[in-house]
């Protein structure tokens, strides 16, 4: 630092050195005191009632470990967990590759209209999950839905809320709502591209489709990370839409225990076993924590070669 | 005479020069665009054209085109169906118009059913926003400008603390809240909404990212020795700076806190402090509740005003967005 202070001699310098400068928390301090409270608080609160068990005579009493024992051996659960495993292996592939896609095709300038393809791309994320998953629920209906409309047309009885498909169907309506959010993240790290660079590349004899693959997909593996993780993490929390959705599917083809989120929900609102939903909740924490630092590990790792 | 004669003669020569000129300039611009033409062709076959300006592509435009439609056909699903009264939702084609134009009163109808809740369900989710998403920019403004500008103890401690809860799943932290929120006994109270929507990671993120970049260490050097204190500095000098990332970031708390379901589903149990989103699902399934009469007809308009502040927000808001996010896109 040379631009020190006039009155600084190097004695007072090095004092300020070793006295630290509390300056920053007058800034902090709001964010620190609320986020302790709805965040550190409820997850040491979470961690504490895990240990507990309430009882029908005895009211609630200390158990140990006996809520992760059963966890472990509750086949609701991981059958719950291998769902939104399946389907953050497929579907979230599926929607970052199309985010990337259309934003190297607005960002190569040779659209029509790129504006408009940004933000009618970006626009479904103004949208609540409440309301789209609704509207898709409405189309996807076969008695006054499109899909009804469709069948009626073609003289097909397709249903896309049976069993079968349904988790796919559900995989549209996540994609459609956040396609557009992880475009522009890959857009937003594609335009931070100097121009200069792609002018060098040309005149050095590069073709566009050489550009794309030398110097624009390497950018896009940084911002890569962060919609991969935020990805998978929103398909672990997997809620709104299963919920939303389970009035509107014929049957019971949407289970309370269908994604590991609507399970805790619904012991701890419905099933009144708190204790036993806040040890799921912690194992979810831990499981989605340790798949987001794996995949960060090796992201890095690419980066590094 | 001579004078009249050398005139017509000057305007004569001057006319022919001016023809002439034109004929030449005339000569130059077919030159140029046979050359352009060339150009163009040389490129066409190289595959590569002016970078600042390549040649619109018709094929990827289509290509994108059947994307773009994708992603509104939904909107134009809800436009449609808005216009339609309940019978004719049920029974006519999702995607052309009923019998009857019944848009308007679908509106009226979605602001006096069951006394005009619908009306407060949009002032609710309009206080929790204010309040909400308002206080969750100001303390990312705040805390993101300490994490950019100040080298505090704890820094880094609270650096890593914000990261790892960024991963930790929002709804396995909702069933925590809301005992602890029920403990305190502020459940069923704005207060269970508001607060939790105080703390935005990713808006923290952002502003953090936004400060380093757009508030000069040396401007708030030359503030403090001019004797500003540091709250006048942060006011007067680094606010005005930061105006573009806290449009960004207040439309993201925004969003989220519109948006928001999981937290209202299980923090309000009174319909009259419901936000929107929780009291149109509750319409939606009146359908199946026994007794119930099927309000699709004003599920899908309600939906639509649901929608139609925050599409207004960002289409004006577009510029502001775009900077803000490419700032924050810098940083990996």
């Amino acid at each position: 630092m040379t631009a020190a202070s006039p009155s600084a001699s190097s004695g007072t310098v090095r004092v300020n050195k070793h006295k630290p400068d509390w300056r920053g928390w007058k800034f902090m301090w709001p964010f620190a005191v609320v986020f302790v409270l709805v965040f550190i608080i409820p997850i040491v609160y979470a961690i504490y009632i895990s240990f507990f068990e309430k009882r029908m005579v005895g009211g609630t009493v200390f158990v140990g470990v006996d809520n992760y024992i059963r966890l472990f051996g509750d086949d609701q659960f991981w059958a719950s967990c291998g769902r939104v495993a399946l389907f953050t292996i497929v579907q979230v592939p599926i929607m970052l590759f199309l985010s990337a896609v259309m934003a190297l095709c607005i960002d190569s300038m040779k659209l029509h209209g790129a504006k408009f393809f940004r933000i009618s791309t970006f626009l479904p994320y103004a949208v609540p999950a409440v309301v789209s998953t609704m509207i898709w629920g409405f189309m996807y209906g076969a008695k006054y839905g499109l899909v009804g409309s469709l069948n009626d047309l073609l003289g097909t009885s397709l249903d896309v809320l049976s069993p079968s498909v349904l988790l796919a169907s559900i995989g549209n309506i996540v994609t459609w709502e956040f396609v557009g959010y992880n475009m522009l993240i890959f857009y937003s790290s594609l335009s931070t591209i100097p121009h200069s660079l792609y002018e060098a590349a040309s005149i050095d004899g590069a073709s566009e489709w050489q550009i794309v693959k030398s110097i624009k997909i390497p950018e896009l593996k940084g911002s890569l990370a962060i919609t991969v993780i935020f990805s998978i993490i929103g398909s672990f929390q997997l809620f709104n839409e299963p919920n939303i959705l389970q009035n509107m599917v014929p049957g019971n083809a949407i289970t309370t225990y269908y994604t590991p989120n609507m399970y805790a929900y619904n012991l701890s609102f419905s099933g009144n076993q708190s204790n036993y939903a806040a040890a799921m909740a912690i194992v979810m924490a831990v499981i989605t924590m340790a798949i987001a630092y794996a995949v960060q590990l090796n992201s890095m790792k690419e980066q590094m070669k | 005479m001579t004078s009249a004669t050398n005139h017509r003669l000057a305007m004569q020569e001057l006319k022919a020069q001016e023809k002439a000129a034109r004929k030449a300039e005339k000569e130059r611009q077919r030159r140029v665009a046979r050359d352009e033409a060339a150009e163009r062709r040389r490129a066409a076959k190289s595959g590569f054209a002016n970078v600042a300006n390549p040649r619109r592509s018709t094929l990827m435009t289509v290509l994108c085109s059947l994307f773009a439609i994708y992603c509104l056909f939904p909107f134009v699903y809800l436009l449609i169906n808005a216009t339609k009264s309940q019978a004719d939702f049920t029974s006519t084609f999702g995607l052309w118009f009923g019998g009857e134009f019944n848009l308007w009163d679908n509106i009226v109808t979605v602001f006096t059913y069951q006394d005009g809740i619908f009306g407060r369900w949009f002032l609710n989710t309009i206080l929790y926003v204010v309040v909400g998403a308002g206080g969750a920019t100001l303390l990312a403004i705040m805390g993101g400008y300490a994490l950019a500008k100040f080298r505090f103890p704890g820094r880094k401690a609270v650096f890593a603390v914000i990261i790892g809860s960024i991963s930790v799943p929002g709804t396995a932290l909702a069933v925590p809240q809301f005992l602890l929120f029920a403990q305190l006994g502020l459940t069923n109270t704005p207060w269970s909404m508001i607060i939790p929507s105080l703390i935005s990671p990713f808006g923290l993120y952002l502003m953090w990212i936004f400060s380093e970049q757009a508030v000069p260490t040396e401007l708030l050097e030359a503030a403090r020795v001019d004797g500003a204190g540091e709250f006048r500095t942060f006011f007067q000098v680094s606010l005005p700076l930061l105006a573009p990332g806290i449009v960004t970031t207040s439309l993201f708390t925004i969003v989220a806190t519109w948006n928001n379901y999981f937290l209202p589903l299980i923090m309000l149990k009174d319909a009259d402090w419901y936000p929107l989103t929780i009291g149109l699902n509750q319409w939606k399934d009146q359908a199946n509740t026994a007794g119930g009469t099927a309000i699709q007809n004003l599920v899908i308009t309600g939906s639509l005003i649901t929608i139609i502040p925050l599409v207004i927000a960002f289409l004006l808001l577009q510029k502001y967005w775009q900077s803000g996010l490419a700032a924050g896109a810098v940083k990996e």
